[in-house]
Order: structure tokens, then sequence, then C-alpha cells
């Protein structure tokens, strides 16, 4: 890796690291609703926007819902859109992030994640984030401030390539990342600026040539319109290549869809994303020192599921333990682990799979925690067909 | 349609819906007896689609590649002098 440019350093919490991506990142237009623990975001734009610093429009809107209605009707003219959610907020955007999705709107949303009432709590699971997996956004989890702050950038590129012209979302947990000061090398403005470059959609409107986005489809093309997101979808896995590949070149930093540590000689590999992949690292680090052979595959993209890249991390493993911070009430085993283990098994892989939900409403994972993970998945009896619960009481 | 082929996004322009014909969503066509009407515009007036068309000193048609066949200009038709009849 080449660093081509100085850098300057900042202390910021996961929130102020987005709206500094954004306000570095020539947005045109911002609509978008306080929720806690994603508040700091909005207040911080709004700030900028007060002292001269952000010269895109700032709209307060009254809901999430109007958030995504007002950030819909300004991607569709071509303006380059942000807004920012949590929870109960993003269930109540819902419905308009199909219209975006389906309407190809390179609209990126930032996701503190916090999980979902009832019983009321302000702290973080998947959980929003999951009830929106099929909405035809791209997601990408982020596990530090620094990478919070990377891929806010690196995704209006993404969204925006012609190719894909799909909107996406940079998800992190409330209040571990979004409030948690941290060590950021930030970068030159006008660097972001020519890797960026401006939105060129194919469409946008235009009161003097009247369109209708998202008109009405039939039962003879609804299912079409669906396969050309498929598609797009099929094409974001590939231009998330080239993006990063751009962003190092002028950054030097690069994350990658999945990342692989120590997964090549491990016999038990754990598969985690968000901030308890750098928890489960360190376990791996401190038992690998003690001579065990463990690794950890953290899936960063997570749609589009870069099922090839997962597959390759985890093929020479002997036993695997999936890490899912949400709780699919009902279902035989959280969404990742049914993404990995349809993904295996599409490989022609029976590789043992341990389904672990752990983490639901904030409870925290420390890395002894991560420890005993990696211990379970030496006793045999643990694999079994249901999903377990880790660290639920009594 | 391939999906390869469509227009992305379903975007379309404005002013399209004069070219869009709807004559298949109809069960039954409305037929006006030129006899019993008295043009008095009423079935023009509660029509939800520009679908009666007026004329100058003739009386009223159906254009019927508009007209969806719901029926409301039977029922409202103060001399009745239309009725619906099923499509062949």
């Amino acid at each position: 890796m080449t660093q081509t440019q100085a850098f300057s350093v900042a202390a910021l919490q996961g929130d102020e690291a987005v709206a500094e991506a954004v306000r570095q990142s020539d947005v045109d237009v911002v609509a978008a609703y306080p929720i806690t623990p994603q508040t700091i975001i909005v207040e911080k734009l709004a700030e900028f926007v007060a002292d001269g610093r952000f010269k895109g429009e700032f709209i307060p809107v009254e809901s999430e819902h109007s958030a995504m209605s007002a950030c819909v009707g300004a991607a569709a003219t071509g303006a380059r859109v942000f807004t920012a959610t949590s929870s109960q907020g993003l269930a109540y955007m819902h419905e308009m992030l199909y219209n975006a999705s389906g309407m190809r709107l390179p609209i990126v949303m930032a996701v503190a994640n916090r999980a979902l009432s009832a019983p009321l709590v302000l702290n973080a699971d998947h959980g929003d984030m999951m009830g929106s997996r099929d909405s035809g956004w791209i997601q990408v989890y982020a596990e530090n401030v620094e990478e919070v702050y990377d891929r806010t950038i690196q995704l209006f590129k993404l969204s925006e390539d012609p190719r894909v012209m799909l909107p996406s979302t940079i998800s992190f947990e409330g209040f571990i990342i979004s409030h948690d000061k941290e060590r950021v090398r930030l970068l030159d403005e006008g660097a972001i600026k020519r890797f960026l470059g401006r939105p060129a959609p194919k469409h946008r409107l235009d009161p003097n040539q009247p369109l209708t986005f998202g008109a009405i489809a039939n039962p003879d093309n609804y299912f079409e319109f669906k396969m050309q997101q498929a598609q797009a979808m099929k094409n974001a896995l590939a231009v998330f290549r080239e993006v990063e590949d751009g962003f190092e070149a002028f950054s030097g930093r690069r994350y990658g869809a999945v990342d692989s540590y120590s997964t090549e000689n491990a016999d038990r590999v754990v598969v985690a994303n968000g901030c308890s992949a750098g928890t489960m690292r360190a376990a791996a680090r401190a038992l690998n020192a003690a001579g065990e052979k463990v690794g950890v595959l953290t899936i960063r993209l997570y749609r589009p599921f870069p099922a090839e890249e997962v597959v390759a991390g985890l093929r020479n493993a002997k036993a695997i333990v999936t890490m899912d911070r949400s709780f699919s009430l009902g279902a035989p085993s959280g969404p990742i682990s049914e993404d990995v283990k349809s993904a295996l098994k599409g490989a022609g892989l029976g590789t043992p799979v341990m389904s672990l939900v752990y983490g639901i409403g904030g409870r925290d994972l420390s890395v002894d925690d991560g420890k005993k993970i990696f211990g379970m998945a030496r006793d045999e009896d643990q694999f079994t067909a249901t999903q377990a619960l880790y660290g639920v009481k009594g | 349609m391939s999906w390869k082929e469509l227009e992305e996004a379903a975007v379309v322009k404005g002013g399209t819906s004069a070219g869009y014909i709807v004559s298949g969503w109809r069960v039954k066509r409305p037929v006006i007896d030129e006899a019993k009407c008295t043009n008095c515009l009423i079935c023009w007036i509660y029509c939800p689609e520009p679908a009666i068309v007026r004329h100058e000193g003739t009386k009223v048609t159906i254009d019927y590649d508009h007209c969806k066949g719901c029926g409301i200009c039977e029922t409202e038709c103060p001399p009745k002098a239309i009725s619906m009849v099923r499509e062949p």
C-alpha cells in the first residue's frame, strides 16, 4: 500500500465521522430526522450548515417516512442525497426503501444500529438492518469509526455507478461505534471529490421534460423489473472491488467485502460482522498465541452477499460458528447463518455449522466471551440443528 | 418483454396515458341508444376516464380505447340511454 497524501488526524465519534464524510462528499441534499443513537449525525450536519461549512440543502423533515420520501424526490432530480436513521426510524421508512431501490435511486443512508421496541431499548443489535434486508438496498457493516468514515464516502461511488444505481446503507452498532471516539485519519476533500465525480443518472426529473419514475407494472413485467435490480446487485459485487481499488489508490486504505483472519490453517472459524469481528479477532489472536488454530471471517458487505469469498475463507475449516446479532424469531437460525450455510451447501461443503445468536438489545460481547465461543466450537454436541442463544439468562 | 429490454426503474415520459389502450380491461362495454340520448352530458361529467367524447352538433360517443367498462355511465344516465353489453 502506498500512502499518497498527508492525513489530518481527528478524534471523532462514529456519528461525527459520518457527518464529516458527508460534508466532504459534495452532497446536494440531506433529509433526515433525529433518532438515538444516530442523532449526532443530523446535529452535526445542521451545525455544518449553520457554520457555512456544508453547502448542500438540509431538510429537517417531520418523520423518517418523510425523510426517505424527500430523499427519493431529490435523488430523482439527479442530486447526491444522504440520510441517516436507526431502529424505529428505519422501520418507519420501510415502504419508501422499496421505492428508492425500485426507482434505482443511489441514496446513501447511515444506520446506527439499535434494537427495535417493544420493550424500548436504545442499544444495538442488527434487527433494524435485517428487517430491511430484502428491500433492495446494498448493506455494508463497519467495525470501527475510520471504516464508517471511509465506507460513507465509498458508498456514493458504488451506488451512483451506472451498472449499479441502487441505494446503499452503511451500518454500524449504536453507541459502541456511533458514540465511541476513535482516531480517524481524515482524507483530503479535493481528493474525495476527484474520486467521487458527480452523479450522472440516465434519467432525472426536469420540469421541461416530465417523467414518471416507478410507473405501474403489471404481472406481465413486475418480475422483470425485479430481475434488473437483482442483476444490479450482482454487478455491485464487482463494482465494489473497483470502488475499493479507486479508494485505496488515494487513501492507502482497503477493507474488502470479506476479511479472513488466520482462516488458512484454522480448524475452527467464526463468522461475524460489525464491531464483534474485532472482538473475535482479539480472542483468536490470544488463543492462537497459546497454540490453538482458530480464525475469524468478517462479512463486511452483506448485500449483495459475497458467497464465493465467504466460501473461499471457510473452505479449510473443520467447524464453523456463525454469529448473528439479530434474532429472527421462529426461524431455524439467524440470517447470516442461513446465508453462510446456503453458500457452503452451494459449494458442495458439508462443514458443521453452529448458529449463534448473541448481543441482542446491546448485550455486550467481551474478548472472554469470544474465547468461550471458540471453546464451544470444540464440542461436537454443540453443533445441533437449532440455533444457540449465547449469553441469554436462565 | 425480457428484463434486458425494459426501461430501468419503470421510467416513462409524461403524457403517455393517451396512448395507453385499456380496452382489454373491460368485461362489458357501454352502448348508447342514440334515440333515447338527450346529450345532457351527465355521462361525460361522471366518467372517471376521458372516455365520453363530446361533439359539436352531434351526440356524445364513447372512446372504447380508454373505456375500462366501469358502468358508471349506465347507472347515471337519466334517460337510461346507456346499457352495458358483455364483450364478445
